[in-house]
């Protein structure tokens, strides 16, 4: 058996790493508000835009990505308005990969955070309110540190997943080495080509690297015992 | 002067309120279960939002119409029923929250002046608020609330979830706190002996309505009083409890001298302090008994007379002081005595305890 990983290998594995963090730290960003609406509204809206949100775990990869493909071409919404900014067209590029695993990976992310916001008792929040904090300073000073080991899950699960996927990627970024090459596309090329070794390296490191993520996830962030 | 107005309508249940109130002293909001007391006081704080209702504080107003102060930018207190801590903050910080929020100019009640009115002295390292009891929660909650010096201490049924022990242990740093820190508090509970000890007024409310408002003397003075439900009429003697002797403790009212079993906290020792006495534990005498194992008796007259049930008369007394006192008797000891109006007696207490 070929020992060890090829610079094309480690190239996957670096692309991979840097876009499971950017895409983690987009959905912290944007997962917060929407999850924080999501817990909070009494609106009629709040069950049509969590199943939206929830989506991407039903649907088959390849649906999402056909549709992120769709509107993210020459002839798409999106596509209209990147060229319009000038950027070009998304997708068989690193941003295009960002913004369909920001869609793709966005449960991930907001349900643990939605989860952690319904937790926080209501009690707590006008506590915080009759002792002269407003809105916002109740969110930061209240909500968030409340909401910690939340933050902890969607971050792990988030960024995990992203290092997961496979099908949006294919359909979105094809397989440009260093641009949109994942490691998952990268091990799928390894078979294709028969080089099991290689792709036993690639494979076996996704496991370890799963398993030491859950175990750190679980091992800190317990539930919470009453 | 506090004058609120507020007209709601949940579905089951509707408020209906037109209260002025002095802003001094403690009024408790008194009524069962679902009478509206906690939504009155939610109103008064805006945790509940409305744009039907007035509220003025003194020379501010707090809401009138669409005009609404948010709870934040109402300088009050709130205690909740449960302590309502923040569980990720340590007790020091959670008494710093309301205190930092508000500019030092501003700030009546320093931290050492809470930790020592409640007696938080050994609590405020403790890192871990889940970690102490009910009553240590619920007393580090009225500090919080008081840090922000507030102008109206509103609380809500704020020992209702502690046993009796803890009810016990509280009730002293609570009324040290009310002489100390000098906020009026408008406080909501449905226990008569919580209003007996602690309050200066009663608000009695009955399905989101105001029944009356009296002041505490009033209300106790007469018998149909809501506020005597179980074991009959009470009476509420003001004194001040002084040394111990012969395992038991002085407990002077006017000039005369009570014997209390039950040794005083020494949070309250020397302050004013109210006893709560059953009708049905005052016996009469038309002479000082002198062999007899009971130690109170106090020399009374008798104001009033009235048959309250089948067989009973209820006996309206007045110390010395002019503070009043029930007796409950048969009417067949009344007729026996031959008792009536302006006579003096001595009245026999079985029992004597401070309101808890």
């Amino acid at each position: 058996m070929e020992s060890s990983f090829s610079a094309a290998d480690l190239s996957a594995v670096w692309l991979t790493f840097k876009l499971a963090t950017t895409v983690t730290l987009i959905l912290l960003l944007v997962g917060t508000p929407i999850a924080w609406w999501l817990a909070r509204t009494p609106s009629r809206w709040k069950a049509p835009i969590g199943a939206v949100v929830a989506l991407p775990i039903v649907l088959p990869p390849t649906v999402l990505g056909f549709y992120l493909l769709i509107t993210m071409g020459p002839h798409g919404s999106i596509g209209h308005l990147t060229q319009t900014l000038g950027i070009g067209i998304l997708p068989f590029t690193f941003a295009g990969l960002v913004v369909a695993s920001v869609f793709y990976s966005m449960p991930f992310v907001v349900q643990p955070l939605q989860n952690a916001f319904e937790a926080i008792p209501e009690r707590a929040l006008e506590a915080a309110a009759t002792l002269r904090a407003s809105a916002p300073d109740r969110f930061f000073s209240v909500a968030l540190p409340l909401a910690k080991p939340g933050f902890l899950t969607a971050a792990v699960l988030g960024f995990a997943h992203t290092v997961g996927e496979f099908g949006v990627v294919l359909m979105i970024g094809g397989n440009i080495p260093g641009q949109t090459r994942v490691v998952s596309v990268q091990i799928y090329d390894h078979v294709e080509a028969i080089e099991y070794a290689q792709a036993h390296w690639l494979s076996a490191s996704m496991v370890a690297f799963s398993f030491v993520v859950l175990l750190l996830l679980y091992t800190f962030n317990p539930t919470k015992r009453k | 002067m506090i004058h609120t107005r507020f007209d709601l309508a949940y579905p089951g249940f509707a408020l209906n309120v037109d209260l002025q109130l002095p802003a001094r002293g403690i009024t408790a909001l008194f009524g069962p279960s679902g009478s509206g007391k906690t939504t009155l006081l939610r109103c008064i704080a805006g945790l509940e939002r409305t744009t039907s209702g007035m509220l003025r504080m003194q020379d501010e107003v707090w809401q009138d119409g669409a005009n609404f102060l948010p709870t934040h930018r109402r300088p009050l207190g709130y205690v909740f029923q449960e302590a309502s801590l923040f569980s990720h903050l340590s007790v020091r910080r959670n008494l710093e929250y309301g205190l930092k929020r508000i500019p030092q100019a501003q700030r009546r009640v320093q931290l050492g002046q809470a930790v020592e009115w409640l007696g938080l002295g050994n609590l405020i390292e403790r890192s871990d608020p889940a970690s102490l009891s009910g009553g240590e929660r619920q007393r580090i909650a009225i500090a919080r609330a008081l840090l922000s010096s507030p102008r109206l201490l509103l609380m809500d049924e704020p020992l209702s979830a502690l046993d009796t022990q803890a009810k016990r242990d509280i009730l002293p740093f609570l009324e040290r706190m009310v002489q100390q820190a000098g906020v009026p508090i408008v406080y909501v509970t449905h226990a008569p002996a919580e209003v007996e000890r602690l309050a200066d007024r009663v608000v009695f409310m009955q399905k989101g309505c105001i029944d009356r408002i009296e002041t505490l003397k009033q209300a106790l003075s007469r018998p149909d009083s809501p506020l005597f439900s179980d074991g009959g009429c009470v009476s509420v003697i003001e004194g001040r409890s002084g040394q111990q002797k012969h395992g038991l403790t002085s407990f002077h009212v006017g000039e005369h001298c009570l014997w209390l079993g039950n040794p005083i906290h020494a949070a309250s020792a020397g302050r004013p302090q109210r006893l709560r006495i059953l009708a049905k534990d005052v016996g009469i005498a038309l002479t000082r008994p002198e062999d007899t194992s009971l130690l109170n008796i106090l020399p009374v007259t008798i104001q009033s007379i009235d048959l309250v049930r089948e067989g009973h008369a209820l006996l309206g007394l007045r110390l010395s002081d002019g503070q009043n006192l029930f007796a409950e008797i048969t009417a067949w000891s009344r007729d026996r005595l031959a008792l009536h109006e302006g006579l003096a007696v001595y009245a026999m207490i079985k029992s004597v305890a401070l309101a808890e």
